[in-house]
């Protein structure tokens, strides 16, 4: 098949998923049997895409809006990466949503993954935008999409959560990364993404600067500090959306955005001598550790992973700003090992709260003896986020490591080391309470066990790849260099 | 003066400038002898069709840049009165039929909640006299025609406005409030026009437009231009001279409120567009000095102050009135940067912002039809007993935030790009302030929508309603993504209005 079709049904499956979820939304069975379906086959595109790619950066468009404005696509190896991550995750995230919907009894579940499904939807889109203005477009889709998901549970908590997210997720994108699409359309005329950037030294070094900044601030999905409180806000939403939107979709849309607007609209040689993005290094140091150390206080569990999310999105933003080979290879990598890491680390925090109705950290003394398959993959995870081998986490931290080196920015390696300190010192408490601290009520205690497989494989898989991509992690780096990414 | 049709033959097409505008004004008489509501609704509704179809024809005769004209009773100008279609004026002859067209399919459900029956054939043919006065204005080549017709447009607007008195009294006091400021408008706009006729001695604008470019620095020109803008500021409701606006679209019946908020103040505009481009001379540093000191201020704090008042307002019909002097802000704004970008984005943006209020009010309309209400707690949990309403009134609010892939999109994104070009940062900065605070009230509609729980249920409006509703709430999409049919032509115009 063409590749180009293959991009549109990549985007129009998810879509077409989410629209049979409410024509069979009398029949749950049926309903997410269909929608399991939707999500195997958008990975079995995803997957004829990734082969059937040749390392031509083809545009395809659709439709031109206003001339030098239009919705393209192509495929490039971040975009492939991307698509990959986020439909193989899909699967493994609706089967466990399957569970958790009806574990937690949540209500309204059509409605919930009628909008699962479009925001997938979206993520294609973005993962395969052909310009700037595609991307933006898929973009806010994700962003409005994404709201009911979050204020799924309609009460005033939730509500308040969801403002906060639409209200920072749509104020930077409006407010900051619109102007600087605008300035660079204005400036330069396309909005193509082309290697080695389109800026052609259409900006001055001070403008250039700007330019960083309201990009780095108005992907507001990103992040960054001052930016972040939207992703604790967000945690309201039922633990699904927590594990696959807010630990992998759309912060990694954030961060995807960041690292391809860095290779293909600024370039990485020509943003590496202007030193443009030199601030952007301490931001993004200050950000990293700033968000561990907040992690360190908070007692819910899914508060402290939001933080953790947070300084490991602090990562990619500073491969980013170290802007060369070796750190948009390390960006590469942190997003797909950061994905898998906590998607584990979300799931185990949802099927606690199923078993359990536990959210806070103090009340899980000694549940590891009852539930070790979730704990055992809770600490598989967690490694692989502090990024100790044999995990893949690891791998991104090594590369990261030696891209600022390159760029001589040693200070960086010290910052890396504190952040892995702290993220043992807010992960592994848990695994080692849950291990080897006795309950504090004994009464309830023997009621707890595992919930339905539903709930607990998804982890224990995610958590098994995360301990393969250690091993494998070659494969992903030669098709990173082979296909042009870096040089 | 060249014209581009014989004279003396009877070819329909060549008299498609004039039926554009008589057809209404012919209908309206034959309603009122015929007196029967649902007969005058079907002619009052053909007979938008009509001009909808003429105005695509003329949009389709002028896209190449060319201009249509037509002598009325073949008296040549600048003795007889010219009527003359550009790429500006189509654009906005296509909108306003397109509105009214689609507003008909909704007032028949509508008005027999509002109007008591025997109303209705009196309205109708009021509804076609207030479109043949907006059609001519923008029509017309002719100064003092364009007052004729500004004022058959607003002296039925007054009664249209007034019809809403049946639902509430307030309606009166409304309508009364915008006939006082309307006709100190007009007064204001005629006496410019006879500044004009007196430094000029001609009313065709073609024939003015030579004539003021001999008399050079000319008092009498620039204090006619002056109590123009005065005139035509108040009838399109430039900021300080509002105050009519909200009541009025308040007050006044769901049809016309939308008919008004799509329509009515973009005319005005047209008509200040037109004079400044086609009568007057737009390089004349009066005008430059009087556009960056005056109608920019103005326009932006007209963005900036009237967005912040409607986060404040639980009336939604204010509400939604207040956003409108938002929206004319902007395209105040596009015209006083006087550049083709500018004025090509102050095009697009009246027909995006017409469609868009349109689809909210229509909506707005669909809902009260329902609760007999438009206060912002009567909406509680009909996001779940109206769905098709709720999902394209979201539409229409998305289009007026300016999210991609809507028509708001498009027409904020050509205004950055024009302000961006003339090196105006800041002024670029607070549109997306103000694009921001419209997030903030729609959104707070939308939760009123989606996330309350109300006590009472109802149920879904019925298809006749449903069908305008969409069409328009489709045509904020539409515009958003095949901009050949605005960005395309308003690139023309502003070709044509700058030559």
């Amino acid at each position: 098949m063409q590749i180009e079709y293959l991009i549109f049904l990549t985007i129009f499956t998810p879509a077409l998923v989410g629209c049979l979820n409410l024509v069979f939304h009398k029949n749950a069975n049926m309903r997410d049997g269909v929608t399991l379906l939707g999500a195997l086959i958008t990975f079995y595109f995803s997957v004829n895409i990734f082969l059937g790619f040749d390392g031509q950066a083809t545009q395809y468009k659709l439709v031109t809006i206003m001339p030098g404005i239009d919705v393209s696509f192509h495929i490039e190896p971040l975009g492939v990466i991307f698509s990959l991550l986020a439909s193989s995750l899909w699967i493994l995230t609706h089967i466990y949503a399957i569970g958790y919907m009806r574990g937690a009894n949540e209500k309204n579940h059509s409605r919930f993954f009628l909008f699962f499904s479009v925001s997938i939807a979206s993520v294609m889109g973005i993962s395969f935008s052909g310009n700037l203005f595609t991307l933006f477009l898929f973009y806010e889709i994700l962003t409005l999409i994404t709201f009911p998901l979050v204020s799924h549970k309609g009460s005033s908590e939730a509500l308040r959560g969801a403002r906060v997210y639409l209200s920072i997720l749509l104020g930077t994108s409006i407010g900051l990364q619109l102007l600087g699409i605008i300035w660079i359309y204005f400036s330069v005329g396309t909005l193509d993404f082309v290697k080695g950037g389109i800026l052609n030294g259409s900006f001055g070094p001070v403008e250039l600067i700007i330019l960083v900044a309201l990009f780095a601030f108005g992907i507001g999905k990103a992040a960054l500090f001052p930016f972040h409180r939207w992703l604790p806000a967000a945690m309201v939403a039922p633990t699904p959306v927590s594990a696959l939107l807010h630990a992998v979709a759309v912060v990694k849309a954030g961060v995807f955005t960041v690292l391809k607007v860095g290779v293909y609209i600024f370039g990485i040689e020509s943003l590496s001598v202007s030193g443009a993005t030199d601030w952007l290094t301490w931001l993004a140091c200050f950000s990293i550790l700033f968000a561990s150390l907040i992690a360190m206080t908070k007692d819910n569990l899914k508060a402290r992973l939001a933080y953790s999310t947070i300084s490991q999105l602090g990562y990619v933003v500073l491969a980013f700003s170290l802007a060369n080979s070796l750190g948009v290879l390390g960006g590469a990598l942190q997003i797909i090992t950061h994905a898998f890491g906590k998607i584990t680390l979300f799931m185990c925090a949802g099927s606690i709260y199923v078993a359990t109705k536990k959210t806070n950290i103090s009340d899980m003394q000694g549940l590891g003896r009852v539930m070790p398959i979730t704990f055992l993959s809770f600490l598989v995870g967690a490694i692989s986020i502090i990024g100790l081998p044999p995990m893949g986490g690891s791998w991104a931290k090594w590369f990261l490591i030696m891209s600022s080196l390159e760029a001589d920015k040693q200070f960086v390696i010290i910052v890396l080391l504190i952040s892995s300190l702290l993220n043992i010192a807010y992960l592994l408490p848990l695994v080692a309470k849950g291990f080897y601290l006795n309950p504090t009520d004994h009464i309830d205690f023997i009621k707890f066990k595992e919930p339905s497989a539903f709930i607990w494989l998804p982890p224990a898989i995610t958590a098994s790849i995360s301990f393969l991509l250690f091993f494998y992690v070659d494969y992903i780096r030669d098709f990173v260099i082979n296909f042009g990414l870096v040089g | 003066m060249a014209s581009e049709i014989k004279q003396g033959t009877l070819d329909l097409i060549n008299h498609l400038p004039i039926l554009q505008v008589i057809t209404p004004m012919l209908i309206a008489p034959i309603l009122v002898v015929l007196n029967n509501k649902t007969l005058s609704w079907l002619l009052s509704f053909m007979g938008t069709l009509i001009c909808l179809f003429i105005s695509v024809l003329l949009m389709q005769a002028v896209s190449d840049g060319s201009t249509l004209t037509y002598f009325l009773g073949g008296w040549a100008p600048p003795i007889g009165i010219e009527y003359r279609i550009d790429a500006a004026n189509s654009i906005l002859l296509f909108l306003i039929s397109t509105i009214s067209a689609i507003v008909l399919v909704f007032s028949y459900t509508s008005l027999h909640s509002e109007i008591p029956e025997e109303k209705h054939t009196l309205f109708y043919a009021c509804f076609l006299l207030c479109l043949t006065g907006l059609l001519g204005v923008v029509a017309t080549a002719d100064i003092f025609n364009v007052f004729v017709f500004l004022e058959i447009s607003s002296l039925s607007t007054y009664v249209l406005v007034a019809q809403g008195s049946y639902r509430d009294r307030r309606a009166l006091s409304a309508s009364f409030n915008y006939l006082i400021m309307g006709t100190i408008g007009a007064t204001f706009f005629v006496i410019g026009i006879g500044y004009i006729y007196m430094a000029t001695g001609s009313l065709n604008m073609m024939d003015i437009a030579e004539r003021v470019g001999q008399l050079g620095d000319n008092r009498t020109v620039q204090a006619g231009f002056a109590f123009i803008v005065v005139g035509m500021g108040l009838k399109l409701a430039m900021v300080p001279l509002h105050v009519w606006l909200p009541n009025a679209y308040t007050f006044a019946p769901t049809v016309v409120t939308c008919f008004l908020a799509a329509t009515a103040t973009k005319v005005a505009l047209y008509v200040l567009i037109r004079f400044v481009f086609s009568v007057f001379n737009y390089e004349d540093s009066f005008i430059n000095e009087l556009f960056f000191f005056l109608l920019m201020p103005l326009a932006i704090i007209a963005m900036i102050a009237a967005s912040v008042i409607a986060i404040f307002k639980q009336n939604l019909k204010k509400l939604f009135a207040y956003s409108s002097l938002a929206q004319i802000g902007y395209m105040l704004l596009g015209l006083s940067l006087i550049s083709e970008k500018g004025l090509a984005a102050s095009l697009v943006h009246m027909v995006n912002h017409g469609f868009t209020k349109a689809a909210l009010f229509m909506s707005l309309g669909a809902f009260m039809l329902n609760t007999k209400n438009m206060y912002m707690n009567s909406l509680q949990g009909l996001g779940r007993s109206m769905p098709f309403t709720s999902a394209a009134f979201v539409i229409g609010g998305l289009s007026l935030i300016g999210v991609p892939g809507t028509a708001g999109f498009i027409s904020k994104w050509l205004l950055l790009e024009a302000a961006l070009e003339s090196g105006y940062w800041l002024v670029a900065a607070l549109i997306i302030v103000s694009s921001l605070f419209a997030v903030i009230y729609i959104w707070k509609i939308i939760e009123v929508l989606y996330f309350s729980e109300s006590s009472e249920t109802y149920s879904e409006v019925n298809v006749l309603t449903l069908t305008p509703i969409w069409i328009l709430s489709l045509f904020c999409i539409f515009l958003g993504i095949n901009t050949s049919l605005t960005v395309d032509v308003a690139n023309m115009a502003a070709e044509v209005l700058f030559k």
